[in-house]
Parts: structure tokens; C-alpha cells; sequence
């Protein structure tokens, strides 16, 4: 009988909120937690209010710099922080058809920096034709942010490292942890290891080589209900521990906050740690932050082709508040004179010395 | 009146103690901010000797606040527990090295 619950426990943990009918996989419903009584009743400030304290309300575009683009949520991995409640589960791919649209605005846009995102972008079917078509569009920085476990998941993908270097893509990957427990706890047994062997493999063709310039990435985010600490020191920590235990070599290390929305606002609520958490970022509060938040220099695509201010904006389904709201009808000068779209999640990138896909930015 | 001692949502009120005696409260907070930097013992150290400290004076509310600093810091649990012993090692040893005073006081009362 135990038995038979803790299966069906791991069994469920394993699917997406919108796969088990979850409320929390409804957008709107996020909404009204992070409106909730927490912040109606005053105990905490609203984002708008604590943002207007520096007269940085409302948030304002500046210079598009990033093209963020979410190929599709399935992923092979069901990690329990994710914010895009991605997951094996998750039917939501973008079609050639809108990556041809992307292409059409990659190729005009003054944006230096290419942002491919899942999901695991290697499980869209048109991704190594899509990233053969961007590559040719001479983007400074072409990014693919890659889980590593996808590598080592069929033999389709176990040449991916190859085909990275072929088209010098910089490869971004999640790695919770140095260590086996705590990684295998927030993304999956066994994927610390599977992870471990893909980086060696990237290792291998000259990612994260010093000196070389394939450039490999790690990203960090807390596996709990806790900020990231800081990113120098964090990256000293995996330097060392992953060259004496693995000899890896990675270049830099992102930390990255995790955003109370999706599975970790699921995670946040069940474990009763929400109220901790929102007051964790609020006192952690850092004006300096706002001032280089990435949704001030970045657009969210999704998979069918609407424009986001950022990824967790996507997930929040809040597209941008302009007339342009596709990417077929893409018009830099129009989306540039929007305001930005916030909410209490916001919190999430302005601690401590800030967050964003690309690491800290204060 | 609460009817606990210890209510968890008290540590983020503890800046509030400088309402009723603010030179004082800030002096505390000012020299406390300024131990914990990073100096000759790096913050990282410092926070486990804060945690093992933590657990000797018993305080619920610096355990709750020095944990979570130690996961932030990606300090492993394994490390944690060490620190913890450490501060019960002293503690204990704190007993037992008055075993000594026992003896030297049971010597002196016997022929």
C-alpha cells in the first residue's frame, strides 16, 4: 500500500503542473497568488510602488541587445524548479513556419546576441535546420541553452557537441550542483552524472577549454527556497570542485535566482515556504538591479510566436503591451515605445546583485 | 499575547530593536554587517562558525538564518553537521573538562 503511494508520488512528480490538471498551470491563477493578501494587505511592498520609490516606474526598453527564442516546452527532463513546467509531457513546439518568421527579424535585427530556450531546443524536430539558417545570419553571440542530460539521451543527440562547434555556438548549461545529491534532488536520478559525462564530452571538442573560443557556460540556480549566493565566489566553488573530481573545464558560471512562478511557485506553496521566499527578495531589493534587468534589452518569443518582455512573462502569459504582438508583425520601433510588464515575480531578478539569463547584473 | 516564545516571523523583525534604541541598534548592526565581510577568515568560514555558535547558544533564530545562509553560500550539509560538532565538541568539553575541578575537590575533601 505505501509502496504503491510513494510510486504513484515519484510517477507524479515526473509530469508537468498541466499534465496533472494542476491549478497551478493556469497563468492566471500564478497572478492572483503573486497579487495575493501578502502584498493587498500591505505587508510587502508592490513591485510598481518599489520601483516608483527610484522613479524607475514604469520600466522602459532600452536598446534591444537579446532575441530570446523558446523553440518549445518538451523537454526530457522534469526539473522541479522550472518555470516553464517543461517536461516530456509538454506538446508545445514551434513549427518551421514560425522559426521562418523568426529568421525573417534575426536577419534585421541590430540585436548582437541569439538566445535558443526550451524545453530542450534539441527536441524540436526543425532545430538543427533552424540553427544552420540563424547561424548564417553572422549574430555576434549565438546561444543554445542545453541541459547536457540531452546529449546522452538517444544516440540522435550524442553528436551535438559536434554540431555546436560546427555552427561556434555558445553552449549554456543548467548544473545545479558539484555534487551528486543535490542536483539529482532538484532535476532527476541520475542526471548529475549524465550531466558530467556530456560536459566532458563538450570538454572534449574544446568547449570550455581555457583559451579556446567555444564558449561553455554553466548556470546555477539554488536548489531550494534560498537566493544564490555570489557569482564569483559560486564560480570559484565549481571551478575547483568540477576540475579535481571530473577535470572540467567550463568558462563562466551564471547565477541565476529562481522566479516564484510555475513549478517553483508550486514547490514554494507546498512546502510552506512562499512568505519566506517573497520576503527574501524584497529585503534583498537592489534598486541598481532595475537599472540593467534584462527585460529592458531582451524580447521573448514563444513557440507560436508571441512577443514576451521576458521568458517568465511567457510563462505568465503576459505578451507585451504594444500593438506589435507577434513575431510576423515584428517592428522594432514600435516595441521599443512599450511599457515593460511587471508583476511581483520581478522581485525575483532586482536581488541582490540582480538576475538574469545571463547571471548577475548589478 | 503570542503563547510562544519563538515565532519564526520575529527574525525578519529584528532590525525593529533599533525603534526603541536607535544609536545602540545601529552600532549593533553596523559592527555585525562588518564581521561577517570577508577578511583575513572568509565569509564562507565565518558563516559556519556563526552556525556552529548558532547551535551552542541555542538560538532558533540564527540556526533558521545561518542554514539558509550556508546553502546560499553552496556550503554542503555534510560541512554543516561538521561545524555543528565542532560547537558541541567545545561545548561538551566545557562540561567535561570541570570533571577536573570534581576531582581536584574530591581529592582535597578525602583522607
Amino acid at each position: 500500500m505505501t509502496q504503491s503511494i510513494l510510486t504513484d508520488i515519484k510517477k507524479a512528480a515526473k509530469k508537468s503542473l498541466k499534465a496533472k490538471k494542476d491549478a497551478l498551470a493556469n497563468a492566471q491563477m500564478q497572478l492572483e497568488i503573486l497579487n495575493g493578501e501578502l502584498f493587498a494587505d500591505g505587508d510587502l511592498p508592490y513591485f510598481k510602488d518599489k520601483i516608483a520609490e527610484t522613479g524607475q516606474f514604469p520600466l522602459r526598453p532600452k536598446t534591444l541587445e537579446v532575441l530570446q527564442i523558446n523553440v518549445g516546452y518538451m523537454c526530457n527532463q522534469v526539473c522541479g524548479h522550472c518555470h516553464v513546467d517543461a517536461g516530456p509531457d509538454r506538446k508545445e513546439i514551434m513549427t518551421r513556419e514560425t522559426m521562418q518568421q523568426c529568421l525573417n527579424v534575426i536577419r534585421n535585427t541590430g540585436a548582437h546576441t541569439l538566445d535558443l530556450t526550451g524545453g530542450a531546443p534539441e527536441m524540436n524536430p526543425d532545430f538543427r535546420w533552424f540553427v544552420e539558417e540563424a547561424s548564417k545570419a553572422g549574430i555576434q553571440d549565438f546561444i543554445v541553452r542545453s541541459n547536457l542530460t540531452i546529449i546522452l539521451a538517444n544516440k540522435k543527440y550524442h553528436d551535438l557537441p559536434e554540431f555546436f562547434k560546427k555552427h561556434n555556438v555558445h553552449v549554456v548549461s543548467s548544473m545545479p550542483h558539484y555534487t551528486r545529491g543535490k542536483t539529482d534532488k532538484q532535476r532527476g536520478d541520475g542526471v548529475f552524472d549524465k550531466s558530467i559525462k556530456a560536459l566532458q564530452m563538450l570538454n572534449k571538442v574544446g568547449y570550455g577549454m581555457p583559451n579556446n573560443d567555444l564558449r561553455l557556460d554553466l548556470v546555477y540556480n539554488p536548489s531550494g527556497a534560498f537566493l544564490p549566493a555570489d557569482q564569483a565566489a559560486m564560480e570559484q566553488d565549481f571551478k575547483k570542485a568540477l576540475k579535481e573530481d571530473f577535470d572540467i573545464d567550463f568558462h563562466n558560471l551564471f547565477a541565476i535566482t529562481n522566479l516564484p512562478i510555475s513549478r517553483f511557485l508550486d514547490y514554494l506553496i507546498a512546502s510552506d515556504n512562499y512568505e519566506d521566499y517573497m520576503y527574501s527578495l524584497v529585503e534583498a531589493y537592489n534598486p541598481a538591479a532595475v537599472e540593467s534587468v534584462m527585460c529592458t534589452n531582451t524580447i521573448s518569443v514563444s513557440w507560436d510566436g508571441w512577443l514576451y518582455d521576458c521568458d517568465f512573462n511567457q510563462m505568465l502569459d503576459l505578451k507585451v503591451a504594444s500593438k506589435v504582438k507577434h513575431i510576423k508583425d515584428y517592428n522594432d520601433d514600435v516595441l521599443s515605445n512599450r511599457d515593460i510588464i511587471i508583476s511581483q515575480h520581478c522581485y525575483g531578478c532586482t536581488a541582490g546583485a540582480g538576475s538574469s539569463c545571463q547571471g548577475t547584473v548589478a | 499575547m503570542a503563547k510562544s516564545y519563538y515565532d519564526p516571523a520575529d527574525l525578519r523583525k529584528f532590525g525593529k530593536i533599533t525603534e526603541w534604541s536607535e544609536e545602540l541598534g545601529n552600532k549593533f548592526f553596523d559592527y555585525y554587517g562588518k564581521v561577517f565581510e570577508e577578511g583575513a577568515l572568509s565569509a564562507r568560514e565565518k558563516s559556519l562558525i556563526a552556525l556552529a555558535v548558532s547551535h551552542v547558544v541555542k538560538c532558533p533564530y540564527c540556526i533558521d538564518a545561518y542554514t539558509k545562509d550556508g546553502l546560499q553560500r553552496g556550503i554542503t550539509k555534510e560541512e554543516m553537521m561538521e561545524a555543528v560538532h565542532a560547537g558541541a565538541a567545545i561545548e561538551s568539553g566545557a562540561t567535561l573538562v570541570h570533571g577536573v575541578q570534581m576531582m581536584n575537590k574530591y581529592d582535597k575533601l578525602s583522607m
